[in-house]
């Protein structure tokens, strides 16, 4: 697989110059104008966005226990599609992915698909029951090499767990990624709680659920020393939070995902769950804050929280569907039609929000590197300027919940590498 | 007017339409003869995923009084106890030809789920704590019996408006109605964006009690107690009962509505409820009226048997 050679022919280089790039043995070999094929595939990126292979700190990909939304070889097919070449995979799944096999089984499962770096994440409690800490060692000791542990979909939200978790894992240079919410202020949460979900009758998640945990939980980490991940930021207090938080120098970074930079929750009154997510879509005034906090780095990273759910469980009332979207293959594009054509970020900020800052939150050594000879031949070629309508069933995801299904959004993936493989080409998955 | 799934749809015109079309039936459902040809040939599916017999009766004797053939669908002992979703549902009562469907379900927006499904008329006949437009309709349509109008008349709602879809499709029918609402309530227990609603809010029933021509008292169920959002049945009867004392400080004219079914003594004393001021026996005949001009202005026109 290492010997495929390919010779990408006049790249925009993060959105700047225009350069061929040749990847040789899994590297990036050479940069430059008018490189020679030399017995190379050539592909034509035609003036395409080149990236680095894009990496989501967030996904769920559903196996073990619920193939049929997802299984690592179709999520990781859907990442392709996406631009990534690294996801780390939720612990989520049933089995919980809070014992050494399982992170192992899912990490193996990875790399029999490869499409794309699977890395598990672990639970931080016992199956994600919030009162005992799973054993963090041996996963980060286990040949998945765990460093990102999560009860995702939960919160911790015992804070003398949360404060033992954040300390432990510092033994291993682990993460803790915490899902803020805070359970009692939302039981039977149904969206985000204001005029819209007073006026529908749906049961109101309060921003201050999220806001209050991320509070605490910066104060937590400053105190011992520990870094701190926070998944899926979606309101506007929580970002002036992590921006007082991040001032005062606390080790803390936090994720938004590309359906809180653009949808809002008044999409809620067609009472159509595709638009049921957990944390809920918030107000045109979060979404603008989202986007100021993505823009000047208070966010560090996009993020997807693709979570797939097969048609049965959207095709009910809303109090009865499942939470959660689809997003790895409508990330790029809704962050060029959020930030970039919106003027807030350049190419190399996306690069670094979606492969650079993820990979080092992550500890990935080989991904989310430059775009630079000897670095590891993960290369996104991204077309700004095609055009596309969203098509949900198209998705090389087993699910169809897509938000944005039917919408019209800028940008293609023309093409994804992985060490130099081509996982996707021309558009299409390999 | 295609379905009914909230209050908010009606326009002026057509709440209108329908309470003159109500008052029509109920004079015409006067007189000897109670059954009316108007909807013969028509199919209407009772679908209740919520026991209310007294909701699901008043529907039923409206379509029936109108010759309509009724199906009750209860979730009770049919294939939806059986985990049937409700878009199977749907999709059966779709094969079946129904013109209308009346659905009460415990889940909001229910009403707007099915009306995606199927072809025939949806009414919501109750989603949650969404709405309730039939309610409101016989609640409009018995106040403006009683007090002649609605345009300018001052409507206090007191109790459970968080949790309430009769306040709701109320606040948002008497508003269109040119009525004047002030809700009541404690502030556990009312939305937190209540102050965006085309109405007023108090806390306090004695000070709003004097200046009410209607005073509607909604139902506090006992295990929002256990919630927290009030300490006691007790205190909770103390501040917002309508008790003996507290009727009297209202005007002379003013009536007292409750849309049932009531916990006397908790929200209401007995002594108030059965009253002549009270109108809670008159809302039960009322109701088969709206609901019969609902159905007609929905059914009549449309073509029998496949729906419109
Ligand atoms: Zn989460």
């Amino acid at each position: 697989m290492t010997n495929t050679t390919h010779l990408i022919r006049d790249a925009r280089i993060l959105g700047g110059e225009r350069a061929d790039i040749l990847l040789r043995g899994g590297r990036i070999e050479a940069i430059g104008p008018g490189l020679a094929a030399d017995g190379a595939q050539v592909v034509d990126a035609a003036g395409a966005v080149a990236l680095p292979g894009l990496v989501d700190l967030h996904t769920h990909l559903r196996e073990p226990g619920r193939e049929d939304a997802e299984t690592v070889a179709t999520g990781s097919r859907s990442a392709a599609m996406g631009g990534y070449t690294a996801v780390f995979a939720m612990a989520n799944t049933d089995p919980v992915a809070d014992t050494a096999g399982v992170v192992e089984q899912v990490w193996r499962l990875g790399r029999e698909a490869g499409h794309c770096d699977v890395h598990p994440v672990g639970a931080v409690t016992r199956g994600l029951g919030g009162e005992h800490l799973a054993e963090l060692g041996a996963m980060a000791d286990s040949a998945a090499g765990v460093r990102v542990f999560s009860d995702d979909g939960m919160c911790v939200s015992d804070a003398l767990l949360m404060r033992r978790a954040l300390e432990y894992v510092k033994a291993f240079d682990g993460v803790v990624a915490q899902h803020a919410q805070e359970p009692r202020l939302t039981e039977g949460a149904q969206m985000n709680e204001g005029v819209v979900s007073d006026r529908l009758g749906l049961a109101g998640w309060p921003a201050v659920a999220e806001e209050a945990v991320i509070a605490r939980d910066c104060l937590l980490a400053e105190h011992v020393g520990s870094r701190l991940h926070i998944c899926h930021v979606s309101t506007k207090g929580s970002v002036q939070i992590i921006r007082w938080a991040k001032s005062r120098g606390c080790d803390v970074t936090a994720e938004v995902t590309p359906h809180h930079l653009l949808l809002t929750d008044d999409l809620a009154e067609s009472y159509d769950p595709i638009y049921k997510v957990n944390p809920p879509l918030r107000t045109a005034e979060d979404v603008e804050a989202l986007r100021e906090g993505l823009a000047d780095g208070t966010i560090d990273v996009v993020a997807t929280d693709h979570a797939p759910h097969p048609s049965e469980a959207k095709e009910t009332e809303w109090c009865h569907a499942a939470m959660g979207m689809l997003g790895l293959e409508t990330a790029l594009s809704v962050v060029q039609h959020t930030m970039v054509d919106t003027g807030l970020l350049d190419w190399a900020g996306v690069a670094r929000r979606m492969s650079e800052t993820p990979a080092r939150i992550g500890r990935l050594t080989g991904q989310g590197r430059p775009l630079a000879v000897g670095e590891p031949a993960n290369v996104t070629l991204y077309d700004t300027s095609a055009e596309r309508v969203v098509d949900a069933a198209a998705m090389a995801s087993k699910s169809m919940n897509s938000p944005f299904n039917g919408m019209t959004l800028p940008g293609r993936v023309a093409a994804t590498f992985l060490r130099g493989v081509p996982t996707v080409l021309d558009g299409k998955i390999q | 007017m295609r379905h009914l799934l909230s209050a908010g749809d009606l326009t002026l015109d057509e709440a209108t339409l329908v309470l003159d079309t109500a008052k029509e039936l109920a004079q015409v459902g006067g007189r000897s003869v109670k059954k009316l040809p108007t909807l013969r040939g028509r199919t209407v599916v009772n679908l209740f995923y919520e026991d209310s017999t007294r909701t699901r009766i008043s529907f039923e004797a409206a379509a029936k009084r109108m010759s309509a053939d009724v199906i009750n669908f209860s979730a009770k002992g049919s294939s939806v106890s059986k985990g049937e979703s409700l878009k199977d549902t749907a999709l059966t009562l779709q094969a079946m030809g129904a013109d209308g469907v009346v659905i009460r379900h415990s889940a909001s927006g229910a009403a707007h789920r099915l009306a995606e499904w199927v072809d025939g008329a949806v009414v919501n006949a109750g989603d949650g704590t969404h709405e309730h437009p039939t309610q409101a309709l016989l609640d409009a349509y018995t106040i403006r019996e009683r007090m002649g109008r609605l345009d300018g008349l001052r409507v206090a709602v007191v109790g459970d408006i968080r949790h309430s879809r009769v306040a709701r499709s109320n606040v948002l029918l008497l508003n269109t109605l040119g009525a004047e609402v002030t809700l009541v309530a404690p502030p556990t227990l009312l939305p937190v964006s209540v102050r965006t609603w085309p109405c007023s809010v108090s806390y306090d029933l004695d000070e709003v009690l004097p200046k009410s021509d209607v005073v509607m008292m909604l139902r506090v169920q006992a295990e929002r107690m256990n919630a927290a959002f009030f300490p006691t049945a007790r205190e909770y009867s103390r501040r917002y009962g309508l008790d003996g004392d507290r009727f009297a400080r209202m005007p002379d004219h003013a009536i007292v509505m409750h849309p049932g079914p009531m916990i006397r003594g908790m929200e209401i004393s007995a002594e108030v409820a059965d009253s002549p001021r009270s109108t809670i026996v008159e809302q039960v005949a009322n109701g088969v009226s709206v609901r019969m001009a609902v159905l007609y202005l929905l059914l009549s026109g449309s073509g029998s048997g496949t729906g419109n």
